[in-house]
């Protein structure tokens, strides 16, 4: 049996509002399948479940808005005891969220399975802050401590378990908008409280990845075409697999590297804001996947229909500015995750090459880094790895 | 098809690309890029959307000629010709 649970969708969510069931009772779910959807502040989102099984039971009725961390439903698991044989589920809705850190994904089977495996195995925390974590049923693995080396004093306790969002927002029904807004706001207002950016940068000459990309367009069909961006977005995936502490999710007092790249795509909003949903397997997707990809996904955001997943999973965030004449672009990193990478518009410049002064392509690529993860030197290290992938389009 | 034909099929394509604007508030010889905030997959997105429309084939070396609603007009109308 597996409770399946409001899942926390990025940073600084602390409810959401079950809009429908997409499945019924009883019915055989696959994982990935979509199970409902759900209304946050950012946008409306397809929930998709990480366990296989018969749907045992709903405990929350569509219009009904809960905490994260609510079990929203049962799940009778394959090969698993009903729960008629199975322990009884101890508290069904917990008036203390479980996990109440924003910016962390909550530890359920609707959340992203490897945070379950990126607990730091020992904390430093105080008896009487741990007392008081076990008391709130707050999962002490995942507040950041703000004591001697990292060590979690009761007031992070405290904090922790005292969601940001609901302080802000009483019972106000806010425009989506606005709500979206006060959800950056969050997040950005953390992030500059709490992480040390450091900013590098760097130019790129883009004459051979712009040449291969006409050529290639020309071969293709309007509906195969590819945009420059989605070789920036391969480029950064190939380069942080180089320099992989870059593709790190800071949690507790620690950072910890992913496994997969899941570069977060920075999508502007028609009418304002922003939300970077996840690309997943950037690195590992052909060039023709990306794009397709990149293009649905692109659409969906800003259509409203983004999946859990895509909130949840990214491991980095890539915004590219340029597009509205931008130059630089100086980031401010998404928490959990450690770094930001910006790119500016694509600019005919003068570019000195074998004692010559020719014209070229050139586009700024920023780096924005927490410096608690990494350095100047390993962030230049990035950068030009960054640049060694954009010179060779072909094996992108 | 004559040019209002046309005119009528772009600014359907662009409201599927920018739902939150006015159509009827585009001027025709300013670039459409600046008046809906458009970005390069969008551009995309309404070349594909004219394709499907009109069967008409866009190079990408042509995109310049699409900048402003009469751009467009003047451009598919001759391209449909040809094409």
């Amino acid at each position: 049996m597996a409770e399946f649970v409001m899942p926390q969708l990025g940073a600084d969510m602390t409810a959401g509002k079950l809009l429908r069931w997409r499945k019924n009772m009883g019915d055989r779910i696959l994982r990935g399948d979509i199970i409902a959807d759900v209304e946050t502040d950012k946008a409306d989102i397809e929930i998709e479940v990480f366990t296989a099984g018969v749907i045992e039971k709903f405990l929350v009725q569509p219009g009904e808005k809960v905490p994260v961390g609510t079990v929203l439903a049962i799940i009778q698991e394959e090969g698993k005891p009903t729960t008629a044989e199975a322990p009884p589920i101890s508290s069904v809705r917990p008036s203390v969220p479980a996990p109440t850190m924003p910016g962390v994904p909550a530890p359920a089977i609707s959340g992203r399975p490897a945070l379950a495996e990126i607990k730091p195995s020992r904390l430093r925390i105080s008896p009487a802050a741990k007392k008081l974590a076990e008391e709130l049923g707050t999962d002490s693995a995942l507040i950041s401590g703000t004591g001697p080396d990292g060590r979690i004093t009761l007031e992070d306790v405290q904090r922790a378990a005292q969601p940001e969002g609901a302080q802000l927002t009483p019972e106000v029904v806010l425009d989506r908008q606005a709500r979206l807004r006060q959800v950056i706001a969050a997040a950005m207002a953390r992030s500059k409280r709490e992480v040390p950016h450091y900013y590098l940068s760097t130019s790129i000459d883009m004459s051979r990845a712009m040449a291969w990309l006409t050529q290639e367009n020309l071969k293709r069909s309007v509906e195969d075409r590819l945009v420059y961006g989605v070789l920036l977005l391969k480029a950064v995936a190939l380069a942080l697999r180089e320099i992989p502490e870059l593709n790190s999710i800071w949690i507790g007092a620690r950072a910890t590297q992913c496994p997969e790249v899941h570069v977060g795509v920075a999508v502007s909003l028609r009418g304002g804001g922003l939300v970077a949903p996840a690309l997943h397997h950037t690195d590992r997707l052909s060039i023709d996947e990306l794009m397709k990809n990149f293009r649905d996904l692109i659409q969906r955001a800003r259509a409203g229909s983004l999946r859990s997943s895509e909130l949840s999973d990214p491991t980095v965030t890539v915004t590219n500015l340029g597009e509205q004449g931008v130059e630089t672009v100086f980031g401010i990193i998404y928490p959990p995750q450690v770094a930001l990478v910006g790119f500016g518009k694509l600019l005919e410049r003068p570019w000195s090459l074998d004692g010559q002064i020719v014209s070229r392509p050139v586009i700024k690529a920023t780096l924005s880094a927490d410096h608690r993860v990494s350095d100047g030197h390993r962030g230049g290290l990035f950068l030009a790895a960054v640049d060694r992938k954009l010179q060779e389009p072909e094996k992108l | 098809m004559t040019k209002d034909e046309f005119r009528e099929v772009v600014l359907r394509v662009l409201g599927q690309i920018a739902p939150e604007a006015n159509m009827s508030q585009i001027k025709p010889n300013l670039r459409i890029r600046d008046q809906l905030d458009i970005d390069s997959m969008d551009l995309l997105n309404f070349v594909v959307g004219l394709h499907k429309e009109l069967q008409v084939e866009i190079p990408e070396a042509d995109y310049p000629r699409l900048a402003t609603l009469n751009g467009c007009v003047d451009y598919l109308a001759v391209q449909k010709k040809v094409q």
